[in-house]
């Protein structure tokens, strides 16, 4: 094990006792919940970075899954449905940004943006009906934490961490998925090829467009999931602007997890954490507006003390936010 | 099939794909409506009606793009530097702050005291707001994206805090707002629209003629073409950066002086109106022109003010003039492709295409 990871581990374990003794065991299984919408949009995010295209839509594909996947569950009344909306709806509006900028060479940055500007606006306007209803019954009864046999048993971990709903755990398999396939398949090397040397893995017979487009896709999809487990899980209800600058905090913890998918997972439950701990700190009598402040301020300094560093290791894919033309080089 | 560099490309030819790319997006956008059961062609009348049908319309269209044109202006200086500030909603409420409290704590000065000393203000607050994730990206090299859009976060929840506590207005019966400007903090009306509109063109005179005709302008050109042939060329990058952001914030905060004295005549978190993000859009339209900012900011606060228009008469939800804008923005963006290269047909697929016919 590298020195780095085991001050990781210890680092984590102290947290973990801390918040244990101090906010309780139910405020660690609510960090968790919190966490989760982060920890699938830094996924999708991380995906799509490693495939060389620096997508700043996360917002917008994250809203636009919490509305189709709040639609799709609130008209079916069917759990599935919901999720379903949600995969399509984030993975349709990543192919905007993947055709503008892979098809039609357009600034990432610029196409990133856009898709954010529209996905707030589309969410808002498709939102307008469902303001202020709630989830059905039998929908929000599926997503009812269930416990895993023997893990569960775990002191602690396994109240926090294994007894919650299929989402939740659905996040770790994406996670662990995701870990697998980007170093240790022959597809995950060809990709991470095409995000660090796209003129190289070119030339070996990788098929660049094709790979971005799919990891874009594949991106919007878990940003997408991401937004729907806010809308349909966490809240369940619709609210305007229900991501509250969740997806921007999933861009910098791509930077802060250094693309790798299984830090992302500590990433996404510290800032979990933080951004609940505001309504458990009220009795300290500090104004909640300040305290709201929290998670913006600490992604901040996160990011600055992650720019500071550079090493071999932290850095982006060589090729990122870096357009590849084939024609141009 | 095959892309091509175009090089016969001219401003005529620009404009004209930049039009139709417009054109193409009310159509989509019109096919959208018509899914809704909606007539399009009564629905962009009714916008344009609602944005230009009546003198009070034209005024109310026009005191909503002042804030849009000088936020654009503002953003405009740090998209030439490829500074991708998105923080442009922090710095006008980060402005109106500064502005605001001269204005709540001076009351004693006379009208032509205070208003310019609230412009100073107003310009510092969004000016030192701005240089935050400047220095960071000169420091750190720090992802300025992430870290404006933060900032965003953090003045809302700040203006938020005030209004509910410290600054909350007594007389107000417990209801979280903060005092309203005395008389001589607000910006007096020319022509029935507020004096900010002569504020907007002097800032468009001065910064057209900053970015073309002075040296710090051809510089921050440079270092948005090229950070590494502005340090060739013995420039100071890290100085340009940090001066032009502070001028780029600095201009946002003069939308928060003006919007909170002469439209909101008091500080509110609501203030900034999204006027941030939809600058966004303008300054790119307008493709980091200063006096095309002028076309554009108009042609979008007539677009929100249409949209709040159709949302009385069809009921259809004020965003949908939010989807509008941005699916313009989108064919824009698209359409520069074809502005830069030309799509060129090989005799051979041609071959192909007759061998296969035979």
């Amino acid at each position: 094990m590298k020195k780095s990871s085991v001050l990781w581990t210890i680092v984590i374990c102290l947290l973990l006792i801390f918040a244990k003794i101090f906010m309780g065991t139910s405020f660690l299984v609510a960090v968790v919940i919190a966490g989760t919408p982060l920890l699938f949009a830094t996924l999708g995010e991380l995906i799509t970075e490693r495939a060389g295209n620096l997508n700043l839509g996360v917002e917008g594909m994250m809203l636009i899954g919490a509305v189709a996947g709040f639609g799709a569950g609130f008209i079916t009344k069917n759990p599935i449905m919901a999720i379903i909306g949600a995969v399509i709806a984030g993975a349709l509006a990543a192919l905007i940004y993947g055709f503008l900028t892979i098809t039609l060479r357009a600034n990432q940055v610029v196409s990133g943006l856009a898709l954010t500007i529209f996905g707030t606006g589309l969410s808002s306007y498709l939102g307008t009906n469902f303001i202020g209803q709630k989830m059905p019954e039998n929908v929000i009864a599926f997503y009812d934490p269930i416990q895993i046999p023997l893990l569960s048993k775990i002191p602690v971990i396994g109240q926090v961490f294994f007894v919650q709903d299929i989402f939740v755990y659905f996040g770790y398999i994406m996670a662990i998925v995701l870990g697998i396939y980007l170093f240790h398949t022959k597809t995950g090397l060809n990709l991470r090829a095409v995000g660090e040397n796209p003129s190289a893995a070119d030339a070996s017979g990788i098929n660049i467009n094709l790979y971005k487009y799919v990891h874009i896709l594949i991106g919007g999809a878990l940003c997408g999931l991401g937004g729907a487990y806010l809308a349909v899980v966490e809240v369940p209800q619709w609210q305007e602007n229900i991501t509250a600058g969740r997806g921007w905090i999933a861009i910098a913890l791509v930077i802060f997890c250094k693309w790798n998918p299984y830090k992302a997972t500590i990433g996404a439950y510290l800032f979990g954490g933080l951004s609940i701990i505001g309504f458990r700190l009220q009795h300290l009598n500090i104004s909640q507006n300040l305290l709201d402040m929290l998670p913006y301020l600490i992604t901040i300094i996160v990011l600055v003390i992650s720019s500071m560093k550079k090493s071999k290791e932290n850095s982006p894919p060589k090729g990122l936010s870096v357009p590849y033309f084939r024609e141009e080089r | 099939m095959r892309m091509t560099k175009r090089t016969d490309m001219t401003t005529k030819k620009a404009v004209f794909i930049r039009t139709s790319a417009i054109i193409l997006a009310l159509l989509v956008s019109a096919i959208f409506i018509l899914l809704l059961g909606h007539n399009p062609l009564d629905v962009y009348v009714s916008m344009i009606d609602g944005a230009f049908g009546s003198a009070y319309r034209i005024k109310d269209t026009l005191t909503i793009s002042i804030p849009l044109i000088v936020t654009s202006i503002g953003i405009l200086i740090a998209f030439k530097m490829k500074f991708w500030n998105i923080g442009a909603e922090g710095q006008i409420l980060m402005g109106a702050f500064v502005a605001s409290f001269i204005a709540l704590n001076f009351i004693e000065l006379p009208k032509l005291l205070l208003l310019p000393l609230m412009f100073v203000g107003g310009f510092i607050g969004g000016g030192l707001w701005a240089l935050i994730p400047a220095v960071l990206k000169v420091r750190f090299d720090t992802n300025e994206t992430i870290i404006t859009l933060m900032m965003n976060y953090i003045a809302i929840k700040w203006i938020t805090f005030l209004q509910y506590g410290p600054w909350r207005d007594p007389k107000s019966m417990g209801f979280p707002k903060i005092a309203n400007f005395t008389d001589n903090a607000i910006l007096p009306k020319v022509f029935g629209i507020h004096a900010g509109w002569i504020i907007a063109i002097a800032i468009i005179i001065v910064v057209t003629i900053f970015m073309n005709r002075s040296k710090r302008g051809y510089e921050i050109t440079v270092v948005g073409e090229s950070v590494d042939t502005a340090r060739y060329a013995g420039m100071n990058v890290k100085k340009i950066i940090i001066t032009s952001l502070f001028v780029s914030g600095g201009i946002c905060g003069i939308v928060g002086m003006m919007e909170a004295s002469a439209v909101n005549q008091t500080l509110t978190s609501q203030l900034s109106a999204g006027y941030g993000y939809t600058a966004i859009i303008t300054t790119w339209l307008s493709g980091l022109k200063s006096i095309v900012v002028l076309p554009v900011s108009i042609l979008f606060a007539a677009m929100i003010k249409g949209g709040s228009f159709i949302q009385t008469a069809y009921q259809i939800p004020q965003s949908a003039a939010k989807v509008l804008q941005s699916m313009i923005l989108f064919f824009v963006i698209g359409s520069e492709f074809f502005v830069q290269y030309k799509i060129v047909f090989t005799n051979q697929i041609n071959k192909l295409v007759k061998e296969v016919k035979q």
